[in-house]
């Protein structure tokens, strides 16, 4: 299922380039200090069926580089500028190499990543200037936003190149919550870890829980029972099912017309209440853990089936008036080239005709027949509006599906130790609600976490955002933006 | 005692006007809220956030100049003259010979101006925006404003407003003439855009990208926001005021005495309010429309406005 090829620096754009053309598409980059200095893990995912390569490179320990892929893949472009400014391995030749996690005021030559980084040292001498790209011409004007917003979201800087209402160029910055979380996952035990999981992106709990728990499992060696794989699909769903419920009342609430919002609000609390019953936590913490899943009630299929009239008859308001649906038709989009170039992921690129699924490419447990994966090919908000609605309706049957046969117990095993001293690595590929998550986790000897690379969804669709809302106008980015929903804390780790 | 009656009228109408107008902003928020399911923050919400902004430290951006420093007061001080200008309870005042049309309407867009500098004078992107934005909407609400007055105004043979609403109270048929009809739905129209309310603007938003009104006045904190928003909802109630006025005129005082007065203010009180929720339960269908839509809607009702004058023209003409 998972090969792994040691490889030398040298032959890495070729042999890259052949798993590319081959239908893979890169999940992960993950850099490791080993004893022996740097080595730099490429993790490709294909599917159905199943497939995952990794390739193994190690560095040169005094001057550590790498040739650039980002002329073959362009999240393997940030990729590499995330490595450079965490670990300080040079990417050769890269087309833009700028700092893209590093603030302005880090100081020159300190990587958090090093094992003899240290606790955060001052601010610093900044590493030489990082300036916006300026747009010149009659009548263009800048728009900084941020990162501090007027409404309770997440810090993000925005920089609007625009002549008269029109954007002619979007520079959005990020990394301003960036906690530093792969370096806190060092030295923790199994149990400890999951706590940070859920918390890597809080909505997104069950997503990041279980990825990190189905990488876990793969590296100790451990078999989850079917019972459990199944109540961890079904609270997968009922995650999905409450963000995206939310998401159509915002998009609404985001054209001024607020009575829509209300009442998916009002669905979404039910939800909430809903998750609290099953899980004891309101956003589902707890319901996920390394071995099994925890479930203190299963959710009553007539609830969900109101719920789903519910959501019906809001999504049918919407599409029905005419002024919304105008918003939302043929605003900001985002076309399939662009967003198979960018390597989108979740609803942001089944919106643009790509139809990428990890329950369907790396499945963790069967899901029947029910499982639909819907697409739509106009890449506007409209789509993402109505891929939104069609996945809630398909996700509400998964749940009474998986749900079925499910009591309220504790389905957990030990996690069995692996033979042997040696490393030991595991992946996880989830589809969290915003798209494939992708979490590799490597043990030390004594059992404790000695590396865990997380990447969410929302580290390759940012770059999409820019690219959508080129020629849309000013106003309208606040429904793009929202359309996305992309995860701020997910992206800045 | 002549005297006295009309001041106490025009005196009237200024405090009806600023100490209703929160009420009126209140009221119209509660409703929708009703509306929408929710419990709603109560009609006295507006008053508790100016009084809680009233006690809060004058704050002024650094490299702002008069224009930012003058515009609240002037936006507030517009609204009070028009306010005491426009017969809301009485037409027969010592300044109703003043309230002429094109006075009234220049007051209101004096305020919208002094707010529309300020927000320029701030230096800010989105101050800049707000205002080339506002400007936009008010370049095509004024002239709106104008000519569905001017509808009213010619069989009444003067462009005082008084003189225009007495007139009405006396002969109510001019009001539900097709030029009447055609001039009560342009300016509601243009009431809505300029009081920047949906589908032109969203009020209650707080996406910075999206306003027009508040992206003018977001570099605002403390007492100025207070007499800001207190201009902003004195100018919703003269407005409205002014369309129940001119359309639903009965009630009005016509005469010198302290009953009609007292029961010219009732009327007015239920007048506004009940077009107040009309209006409130109006935006709880609508959607706000995208901005490159709003000049059609504005055009629109600009339209309805000339065909009001047109059609008043005729007909008082053939008669």
């Amino acid at each position: 299922m998972r090969t792994t090829e040691d490889i030398a620096a040298a032959g890495l754009p070729r042999r890259v380039a052949q798993l590319l053309t081959g239908g893979h598409r890169l999940a992960l980059v993950a850099a490791h200090h080993d004893e022996r200095g740097i080595r730099v893990v490429y993790l490709f995912a294909a599917g159905p069926p199943d497939t995952r390569t990794e390739l193994h490179v190690r560095l040169d320990p005094d001057r550590p580089a790498l040739p650039t892929l980002a002329h073959l893949s362009f999240p393997a472009g940030r990729f590499e500028r995330e490595m450079r400014d965490l670990f300080g391995i040079v990417p050769q030749d890269h087309p833009l190499p700028h700092r893209l996690v590093r603030h302005f005021h880090w100081p020159r030559g300190w990587y958090p990543m090093h094992p003899d980084a240290g606790p955060p040292p001052p601010f610093g001498e900044q590493e030489g200037p990082y300036p916006f790209l300026e747009v010149e011409g009659d009548g263009v004007y800048e728009i900084p936003v941020g990162p501090v917003h007027a409404g309770l979201i997440e810090p993000g800087h925005f920089r609007f190149s625009v002549v008269g209402e029109t954007i002619l160029r979007l520079k959005a910055r990020l990394w301003f919550v960036h906690k530093g979380i792969e370096k806190l996952f060092e030295g923790r035990t199994i149990a400890a870890g999951l706590p940070l999981a859920e918390r890597i992106s809080g909505d997104t709990t069950v997503g990041h829980a279980l990825a990190y728990c189905l990488a876990v499992e793969e590296a100790t060696g451990t078999a989850v029972p079917a019972k459990a794989q199944q109540a961890r699909a079904m609270l997968l769903e009922l995650e999905r099912i409450h963000n995206h419920v939310a998401d159509l009342g915002m998009l609404c609430n985001d054209v001024g017309h607020g009575i829509l919002n209300a009442h998916a609000q009002r669905v979404r609390e039910q939800l909430l209440r809903l998750n609290r019953r099953t899980t004891g936590h309101r956003l589902l913490r707890g319901g996920v853990v390394p071995g099994g899943a925890v479930l203190r009630s299963v959710p009553d299929p007539r609830a969900l089936a109101t719920i789903g009239e519910d959501v019906r008859e809001i999504t049918g308001l919407a599409l029905g008036h005419s002024t919304v649906r105008d918003r939302f038709t043929g605003t900001a989009v985002l076309k399939t080239r662009a967003a198979r170039e960018i390597g989108c992921l979740g609803y942001v690129a089944r919106a643009s005709g790509l139809a990428h699924d990890a329950r369907a490419a790396h499945p963790f447990t069967d899901y029947g027949p029910h499982l639909d994966v819907p697409v739509h090919t106009d890449g506007d908000v409209l789509s993402r509006f109505l891929l939104r609605a069609e996945e809630i309706d398909i996700s509400l049957a998964l749940v009474r599906h998986l749900a079925d046969g499910l009591t309220a117990a504790h389905t957990v095993v030990g996690l069995s130790p692996a033979p042997g001293d040696q490393v030991r690595d595991g992946v996880g590929l989830v589809e969290g609600w915003r798209g494939t998550i992708a979490t590799r986790v490597e043990l030390a000897a004594d059992g404790t976490l000695a590396r865990v690379k997380p990447v969410d969804p929302s580290f390759f669709n940012w770059p999409a955002l820019p690219v959508a809302l080129a020629d849309t106008i000013v106003p309208d980015f606040p429904l793009t933006n929202k359309s996305f929903n992309l995860s701020y804390a997910g992206n800045d780790l | 005692m002549r005297n006295t009656i009309g001041y106490a009228a025009v005196v009237g109408q200024v405090v009806v006007l600023a100490a209703g107008a929160p009420l009126l902003t209140g009221w119209m928020r509660q409703v929708r809220a009703r509306l929408e399911g929710r419990a709603g923050a109560g009609v006295l919400q507006p008053w508790r956030d100016t009084r809680k902004l009233l006690r809060k430290e004058p704050i002024t951006p650094v490299g702002t100049g008069p224009a930012f420093r003058a515009a609240p007061a002037l936006l507030v001080a517009t609204t009070v003259v028009a306010g005491a200008l426009v017969p809301l309870l009485s037409t027969d005042t010592p300044v109703s010979g003043h309230a002429d049309l094109i006075v009234v309407v220049a007051l209101v867009s004096l305020g919208t101006l002094a707010l529309a500098l300020a927000g320029l004078d701030t230096g800010t992107a989105f101050g800049g925006m707000g205002a080339s934005r506002e400007m936009t909407v008010a370049s095509l609400v004024e002239p709106t404003l104008l000519l569905s007055v001017f509808a009213l105004s010619i069989p009444a043979g003067t462009t005082n407003v008084p003189a225009i609403v007495s007139g009405a109270i006396h002969s109510p048929a001019r009001l539900a003439s097709p030029a009447g009809l055609l001039a009560v739905a342009a300016l509601a129209v243009a009431v809505l855009a300029e009081t920047s309310r949906i589908p032109v603007d969203n009020p209650s938003t707080h996406l910075e990208l999206t306003m027009i009104h508040e992206a003018m006045v977001l570099e605002y904190a403390g007492p100025d926001l207070a007499l800001v928003e207190l201009g902003a909802q004195m100018r919703l109630t003269l407005l409205l005021g002014l369309l129940s006025s001119l359309f639903v005129p009965w009630g009005i005082a016509t005469g010198l005495s302290w009953t009609s007065l007292v029961v010219a203010a009732v009327l007015f009180a239920v007048k506004v309010a009940v077009l107040g929720a009309v209006l409130a339960a109006a935006e709880v269908f609508w959607a706000k429309v995208r901005l490159f839509r709003v000049p059609e809607l504005l055009a629109g009702s600009f339209l309805l406005a000339l065909l009001a004058v047109t059609a008043s023209y005729f007909l008082n003409g053939a008669s």
